[in-house]
Parts: structure tokens; sequence; C-alpha cells
């Protein structure tokens, strides 16, 4: 493993002399600073309990306090020219420039799943979870994609409801299935 | 002797027809799920955990040990295979283990894999029967401020002294210890960062932050990445070993061992530094220097043997103290309390019997992993040629199945989609998994001992420090955190040369276990 595919992908995959700044990582800087100020927050709404010393306030406040100063160092890290390795594996080719468009998609397939679980059941919405996710990632065969789809969702439903006794949501099928 | 007797009980329970073929159920599950590029065994624990949901506890054990051993050793299929290990303790196999494969010799790596993982799991197994118990005794012990310290070590070395990047580590850290706080506060009952929703204040479920960070969170992020040209994959055949094999194997196997089950045992964060050092220790003792880089059979089968033995030592603590300290751990501790079992001291004399039909279970999926892979390991390498789509897509399905099945309500998906969308910004910004997750389980227990520590010593901080054992704990880490520093400035000609043969590794460690 080279150190260049260690490199995060970014924009200019040019292998870069001067090291630029990696902006996205100010941003995860302001998430947790949110996520730290929302947490200290949080804590000054809580009464503070008696015979506790301690209290239900101590320890969010503590972790706030170091999110925002963490936040603080990400931030002078990254203006230091500080860049994260991002995650390597099997399938990941770190050369090419990140494929946002497909992860919306399939983030897209998932907030649908759950919208809809409820009514249309598992045995429905699984289907089409898994026929929406292989079209996202760029399956071309859709007829052949919804076909295992249902395979895999009935089966599990049954699988569930024999094996296990756990009835999955059945929806608009209450009472075929 | 007397732990080998319950032991005995306790395979008496566990060995029967029905339960043997949970076992094998198991076994073939884990494996299945292990093999598949980019799942590690934490993920195949996480992934299958709600398969078990329907069984009764012993079954469920069973079928869990047999989930476990074949999701490790899936992943090192994988690694010898296609060269791009799951997780970062397969590291060390994938070096030597791709080596061997792409000279002709998969059967063998395959083989001396097994084989050595059998052997290290049974000899860690007993060393968990022997040493659980003796831990737990004096675990009985240990007072509120002494568990605190043992488990800011934990934190502490997972964190600062495993990854490459510090800060990184301590983001992760934080982001979990935040997780950890949702939900309902034990002493007052009041819903701490719940957004005024009744499901948050019943805390988060760990098997649908652990899927969506370990699960959703990969499927997205390769989604982003993914590879466009297919892998190599090696074409292998029955695993085998000759008489040579089997006679450089043995010697790597039993240190391996030796290596890895105290690194599991102690607090130390997984198998990444025994089969490193396992890997090391075989380059140096080996008869066969020249093959070393080449596809040396030692350097499969030491470090194999170091990730499976630590693997087992990791119950120890686990079982016997109730704190895990890899990310498989931690959906083992989840599965467990799911049965209403929470480790800890008093478990080995309260629930006996199911400890010793847990441990009887670890050895049961052991054997059969040896019984059922040997056969069955071309069938394996056939997996990874399953287009990506369905892969993927299949990843989702049943992430989302398991997230779906914990509560049957839609609102647990939304948060799988939340830590989904968590893991995928963990991954582009090289934050590592494992302190996020031990984060959120130890978080709550560290809470709950500061808080009763000082409710004992009044509020008087002095509480935390008034047990010898507390204030040992914290000068090791406090050493723990220096002592590499020091050496660093102190030794610099030395550092830098010892570096540049550890780079490789350093730089895995990143990859904590998925």
């Amino acid at each position: 493993m080279t150190e260049t595919s260690h490199e995060t992908p970014a924009p200019t995959t040019a292998p870069t002399t001067t090291p630029a700044i990696d902006r996205g990582q100010l941003g995860l800087a302001g998430f947790l600073a949110l996520l730290g100020g929302y947490t200290v927050y949080d804590a000054t709404t809580l009464d503070v309990g008696f015979a506790d010393p301690v209290g239900p306030r101590v320890f969010p406040y503590v972790i706030g306090a170091v999110l925002l100063l963490l936040a603080v160092l990400l931030v002078v890290a990254t203006l230091r020219g500080s860049r994260p390795e991002a995650d390597d594996g099997e399938d990941i080719d770190l050369d090419t420039p990140a494929d946002w468009l497909t992860v919306a998609k399939l983030v897209g397939v998932l907030v649908f799943t759950i919208a809809t679980v409820g009514v249309l059941g598992w045995a429905i919405s699984g289907a089409l979870l898994f026929a929406g996710a292989a079209w996202a990632l760029g399956s071309t065969t859709l007829v052949r994609d919804v076909l295992v789809g249902t395979v895999m969702s009935v089966g599990s439903w049954y699988g569930f409801y024999v094996g296990l006794g756990i009835p999955l949501s059945p929806g608009l099928l209450d009472g075929i299935l | 002797m007397d732990s080998l007797n319950l032991l005995w009980g306790g395979l008496e329970a566990a060995v029967t027809p029905e339960n043997l073929l949970w076992a094998a159920l198991g076994v073939l599950l884990g494996t299945f799920v292990g093999v598949l590029p980019g799942i590690g065994p934490a993920m195949a624990v996480a992934l299958l955990l709600p398969v078990t949901y329907g069984l009764d506890a012993t079954q469920a054990f069973i079928m869990f040990a047999g989930i476990y051993y074949g999701g490790m050793y899936g992943g090192s299929t994988t690694s010898i295979l296609l060269n791009t290990p799951g997780e970062s303790s397969s590291v060390m196999t994938a070096i030597e283990g791709n080596k061997m494969a792409k000279a002709g010799r998969a059967a063998q790596a395959l083989a001396t894999a097994a084989i050595g993982s059998f052997i290290a799991g049974t000899i860690g197994t007993m060393g968990v029967v022997f040493f659980a118990p003796a831990l737990a005794d004096i675990a009985v012990e240990i007072g509120a401020p002494s568990y605190l310290a043992i488990t800011v070590m934990a934190l502490v070395l997972v964190t600062a002294v495993l990854g490459s990047s510090k800060l990184r580590g301590f983001i992760a850290l934080f982001i979990g210890l935040t997780i950890g706080l949702v939900g309902l506060d034990l002493n007052t009952g009041q819903p701490r960062l719940s957004f005024g929703t009744t499901q948050l204040a019943d805390r988060l479920d760990i098997v649908v932050v652990a899927v969506g960070i370990f699960a959703l969170g990969e499927a997205l992020w390769v989604a982003a990445h993914l590879r466009r040209t297919p892998l190599q994959i090696t074409p292998v055949g029955q695993p085998f070993m000759g008489k040579e094999d089997w006679r450089r194997s043995w010697k790597p196997w039993l240190r391996g061992t030796a290596l890895g089950f105290p690194f599991g045992a102690i607090p130390a964060g997984g198998a990444e530094t025994p089969t490193f050092l396992s890997y090391l220790a075989e380059k140096k003792l080996t008869k066969h220097p020249e093959e070393f880089g080449k596809g040396a059979i030692e350097g499969v089968a030491g470090p194999e043997a170091a990730n499976n033995a630590s693997a087992a030592g990791t119950f120890v603590p686990l079982l016997a103290m109730g704190l895990p300290v890899t990310a498989t751990a931690t959906i083992m501790l989840a599965a467990l309390q799911s049965y209403g079992i929470q480790p800890g001291p008093q478990l080995m004399t309260e629930q006996p019997d199911l400890v010793w039909t847990l441990l009887a279970s670890l050895l049961i999926g052991n054997t059969m992993l040896l019984v059922l892979n040997l056969p069955l390991a071309p069938l394996w390498a056939k997996l990874l040629r399953v287009p990506r789509p369905y892969l993927y897509a299949g990843i989702l399905f049943f992430a989302s199945l398991g997230a779906y099945t914990v509560n049957l309500d839609s609102f647990d998906l939304f948060l799988l989609l939340v830590f989904g969308l968590l893991g995928l910004a963990m991954r582009r910004f090289g934050l590592p998994v494992l302190p996020l997750i031990l984060g959120v389980i130890l978080g709550p227990i560290m809470e709950s001992k500061l808080r009763e520590a000082l409710a004992l010593s009044g509020g008087d901080s002095s509480g935390l420090v008034n047990e010898p054992l507390a204030v040992i704990v914290y000068v090791l880490t406090a050493l723990f955190l220096v002592v590499p520093i020091a050496v660093r400035y102190l030794l610099p000609s030395r550092f830098d040369r010892s570096d540049d043969a550890a780079d490789d590794p350093s730089d895995e460690r990143e990859l904590v276990d998925r």
C-alpha cells in the first residue's frame, strides 16, 4: 500500500507539492462545535438531583467542553495542513474523485424505505430497497433486481415469522402473506 | 481442576444434535458474511445478531460463537485471496498469505490459517476457562474508583496509543461518548439529548448504532469510491498442507497463541499489536528468511494464531469485568445484555451455567469452523465474485432488516441512516471506528462508576483515588501516554530506523476493526 493511496481524494487528484487545506475538515470542526455546544446547552436544562454530588450535568459538561476544544484543535491542525487518511478497502478506489451522486441516490432509497415500510410492509419495502440500491450502484438489470429483492424480502419475512416468531410489518400484504 | 469439571458440564449441556446444527448454521452464516469484501468480524456479528433473537440463550450462544469464529475466518480468507484485509487484525495475514496465493499456494495458506485459528482458539478458550474465574474473584473486590480507572485506561490506550492520529482518535472517542449520553439519566430519570422524543429517551440500541456505523457507513463509503476495475482473485483448490508445511507451521501457531492471548486479555485494544509482533517474531526466527516477502507460511501461521488467541483473550475482561476492549467484544456485550445477562464479576457466581455454556459454545464453534471450512474454502472463494451492486445492495438490505427487527419501528431505520452517514463521514475524515464504539458503550459505565465513587466519598474528589489499584492504573495510563513520546525525543536516530520497518503496519492501525 503506497502513501499516495492514503491521500484523501481531493477535487484535484494531481499529486500536490503544497498540501492544500482540507476544507471538509473545517466542516467537521463546525459539526463538533455544534455538537459540543448543544450537549452543554442540553445539560443546563437538567434538574440537579438530591444526594448525588456529581449530578446529571457534570458528564455532559465535560464531554461538551472537550468537543468544543477538539473542534478548535481540528481547525488549527487543518490550517497547518493536516490531512485525514481516508479509509481504504477491497472495493475502494481512492484514486478517483468521490462519487457523491451514488451516495445521494442510496440515501434517497433509504429515506423512501423509512417513509414507506409502515404502509407497504417489509415484504414490499425490502424488495424495493434492494432493487433501488442495486440500481443506484449501477446495476442495469432492473427486472432481475426486483425479483432477487422480492425473494430476499419475502424470504426474510417468512424466516422471521416462522423461524423466530417475529412478525415484521406486513403492510399492504396483510392477510396475503 | 474445578474449572474443567464446570466446562465439561457446559459441554454436556451444549452438545446435542440440535445445538450442533445451530453451531453449523452460525459458522456458515458467519463465514458467508465475513468473506464478503469490506466486512470484518464486528460487522458480521452485528449484522447477524437479529438472527439469534428468537432462540433461547444456550442455542443463541452456540450460534453466536459460530458466527464469531466464522466471521473472523472469513476475514482471513478475503485477505489471503484478495490482499486487501477487511480489518486491521488481518493485515499481517495478508502480507505473506497473498504472496503464497499468488505463488499457487493459496490452499496451504488457507489451511494453515484455519488449523492455526483452531489451535489458537482452543488454547485461548481454555485460557479464558482458567483466567476469567480467577479475574472475576479479584474483580469482585474492585471498587468503583478502580473500575473507573480501568475504563479510562482502556479508552486512552485504544484512542491514543493504537491510532496514528491522536487528535482524530479523541474526536471519535468524544463523539462516541456523546452518543452514549443519549437517553434517561439513570440517577434522576431525566432524558438527555433526546430532542423531546420518547424513542431517544429510551437509550439508543447499540445494534442500530453499530450496524449503522460499520455496515451502512461502509456501504456508503464504498459507493462513493467503488472500484470499477475488478480485483484479481486467486483461484483456490481444496486446502491441505504437506509434511513440510506442518513442520514449519506448528511452532508459529503456538508462539502466535502465546503472544495473542495476553494482548486480548488486557485492555489494550485488540489484535493489531500481537499479530504485528508475531509477524516480526516469525520473520526473525524462521529458517527460511529468504521466503519472507515472497510467501512464507510462518508469516501466515503466526499472525493468524495470534489473531484468534487474542479474540479469545478478549473474553477474559468481557466476562469477568463486563469490559469490552474490541469492537467485536462490544457487540458481544450488547448481545449478552439482550439475553438479560450482565457480564461482570457477579456473573460467574450468579449464573455459572450460562458462562460455562458460553465457553463450551466457543469450543464447539471453533471445532465446527475447522470441520466445515476446510472443505468449503473453494465455495467461499467464489463469493468474492458476487457483482458489487448486489453485494452492497444486500448489505443495505440486511442492515435495514437488522435495525428494523430491534423494535419493529421505522424510527430505528431513521437512526440507522443517521449513524450510516456518521460512519461515512468518519471514513472520509480518517476517524477510527473503535474509539467511537467503545465510547458509546463505556461512557455510561464510566459515568455511573464516577457517580458511585463520589457518592461514597460524599463528593470529595479524593474518592477517585482512595484505592491503591486506581492509583496504579492511572500511573500506568500516564506512562503509556508519555513513554512513546519520550522515546521519540530521547532516541531520535533509533526511532527513525525502527519506524521504517514498522511503516506499513502502523499505517494500517488506523483501520481499526470494522
